[in-house]
């Protein structure tokens, strides 16, 4: 029998953000009148074939198999699902927040191709079906800290990184793990110019220290809510490090190299001074525009939901601390 | 020079200039806050109406800097009528944007808000541009105009300087993408440029002032 005690720093009861989830899309058409006026407009066939174009349009997400987390973690409320995928920061499909869930739903992620290379005795590649069946599924409850200071609640669902590290048998000299997002400017606007993508050099990179990434926090996502990863998301698999800002955990990951230099990230490339290489949560080191003390947790409670908290070093998941003993975080941030 | 122009604006358009300014500027305020109130202003209703009505705030201050040129290009002396309505406009939406950051993101956190005009230069500049906005707003009835006198032009002179913190106050306040900062930065300067002979001299008297002030 599998007994699961929680972890001083899982996600509490307490910390209960909203349970009512909503049909938002639609309520925003029918409160502008789209709805009652096309009704008016089109004949009932023509609405039926202009429904169902819609929905081709629409990016599929399916149910998923996998272990659901422990009964305490359940039994509390998450970020509302409609505001975990249209509030994302996912510049190669636009900068604004909303513009992700607009422009990726035509991403196509089958087939896919993730490669797990460099300093490893078995690299391999695993492809689109293998990402959910390599590795055994399980939920995991997740704080999500943004460096903008705003955070969630998320029901991530996949598998360790260090189960995938450990199957491609790292050289004894790996010392890091350098992530790749797909490159692809035909479908990801952002990609095609500088101006809609934020002034970043694509493809989008990140980085671990190899025990970071070997650390059992650290997860590779396939899906969220229970059904795979919209594309907005980082679908068809991205990082999770919970205890870092999320610029960290990278979305739609085809590249996992092991090496033993420090490899380069894209927010460090951009701006050395304000975002760092480790990029752990650290309500003492304030980004040098806006302080972190505190974030702002998203709810559907409303404008007058007191929805501030006090942001916790490595976001509460003191059990990473180790990593970093003896280490000046103020000079590694 | 430009040509005595065809059509010309008389007394009688100027309400319905103004109507047309109340309706487009009140509008999408309301609508825009009473989205917020229900949810429906995307993930997070809190960010997307601090950047509303900041940018709402930009665009009418740059508005209300473009009545001059407009008028004297176009000969419409009469347009000058509505150019307080948009520059009162535009602090009411700067109200709401600190408003809304003070209520909805800090929630009343007052010391947080203190620490955060001292120590982060995007909003410390953005609260000086506020401050100037209050003060011309308070004297921007006839009362005041006449009570002031000469210091009246002096004291509204500060507008420029606001409108030039505001643009500094948006290009910093973003992460990465600075393209629509500097578009606005362009819209800025231009309008300051058009003014560059008065500003030129306002800058000469100060400098002036000092040297005697000195002697």
């Amino acid at each position: 029998m599998l007994i699961n005690v929680p972890k001083a720093s899982a996600v509490k009861e307490s910390e209960i953000t909203d349970e009512k989830v909503f049909n938002q899309r639609r309520d925003i058409l029918k409160s502008m009148g789209f709805v009652g006026a096309s009704a008016l407009l089109t004949s009932q066939s023509a609405q039926a074939s202009f429904f169902s174009d819609d929905d081709k349009k629409t990016f599929k997400t399916r149910a998923l198999d996998y272990a659901p987390a422990a009964k305490q973690q359940q039994s509390q409320a998450f970020t509302p699902e409609e505001k975990i995928i249209t509030h994302n920061n996912f510049y190669e499909f636009g900068t604004a927040k909303s513009d992700p869930v607009e422009n990726a739903q035509q991403f196509k992620v089958n087939p896919w191709s993730l490669s797990v290379e460099g300093l490893a005795e078995k690299p391999f590649t695993l492809n689109y079906d293998e990402l959910f069946s390599q590795f055994p599924l399980e939920e995991r409850i997740y704080r999500m800290r943004c460096v903008e200071a705003w955070s969630m609640v998320v029901p991530w669902i996949g598998f360790s990184l260090a189960a995938l590290i450990k199957k491609a048998k790292p050289l004894s000299s790996a010392k890091y793990v350098a992530f790749e997002t797909l490159y692809d400017p035909k479908q990801m606007p952002g990609q095609k110019n500088r101006f809609a993508g934020g002034g970043i050099e694509y493809p989008y990179v990140e980085g671990l220290r190899l025990d970071e990434a070997m650390h059992p926090l650290t997860l590779l996502s396939v899906g969220l809510y229970g059904k795979t990863l919209p594309a907005q998301n980082g679908a068809p698999i991205r990082l999770v490090v919970p205890w870092k800002y999320g610029f960290k955990s990278i979305k739609s990951i085809t590249r996992i190299r092991l090496t033993d230099k420090r490899p380069p990230t894209t927010w460090n490339i951009l701006a050395a001074s304000e975002y760092g290489f480790y990029a752990n949560v650290n309500p003492e080191i304030s980004h040098p525009r806006w302080s972190q003390a505190s974030e702002r947790r998203i709810s559907s409670a409303g404008l007058f939901s007191r929805n501030r908290i006090d942001t916790k070093m490595f976001n509460g998941y003191d059990e990473v601390a180790s990593l970093y003993q003896g280490m000046d975080l103020r000079k590694n941030f | 020079m430009a040509k005595t122009p065809s059509f010309k604006l008389t007394k009688a358009h100027v309400p319905w200039l103004k109507l047309g300014i109340h309706l487009g500027a009140l509008l999408p305020l309301l609508i825009t806050y009473y989205q917020a109130f229900n949810d429906q202003l995307g993930g997070d209703p809190v960010t997307a109406l601090i950047h509303f009505t900041g940018l709402g705030a930009f665009k009418l201050l740059l508005l209300s800097l473009l009545i001059t040129p407009l008028a004297r290009q176009f000969k419409q002396g009469l347009l000058i009528n509505v150019r307080r309505l948009l520059g009162l406009y535009s602090f009411s939406y700067a109200f709401a944007h600190l408003a809304s950051y003070v209520l909805f993101d800090l929630q009343l956190d007052w010391s947080l808000l203190l620490s955060e005009i001292v120590k982060r230069p995007y909003i410390t500049v953005g609260f000086v541009a506020w401050i100037i906005l209050f003060c011309l707003t308070l004297t921007s009835n006839k009362k005041a105009q006449r009570n002031l006198g000469q210091r009246w032009q002096k004291l509204h002179n500060w507008v420029y300087l606001a409108v030039g913190l505001v643009a500094l106050h948006f290009l910093w306040s973003v992460k990465s993408d600075v393209i629509e900062p500097l578009i606005y930065i362009l819209l800025t300067l231009s309008l300051l440029l058009y003014r560059r002979g008065k500003l030129k001299r306002w800058v000469k008297n100060r400098i002036n002032n000092t040297q005697i002030s000195k002697k």
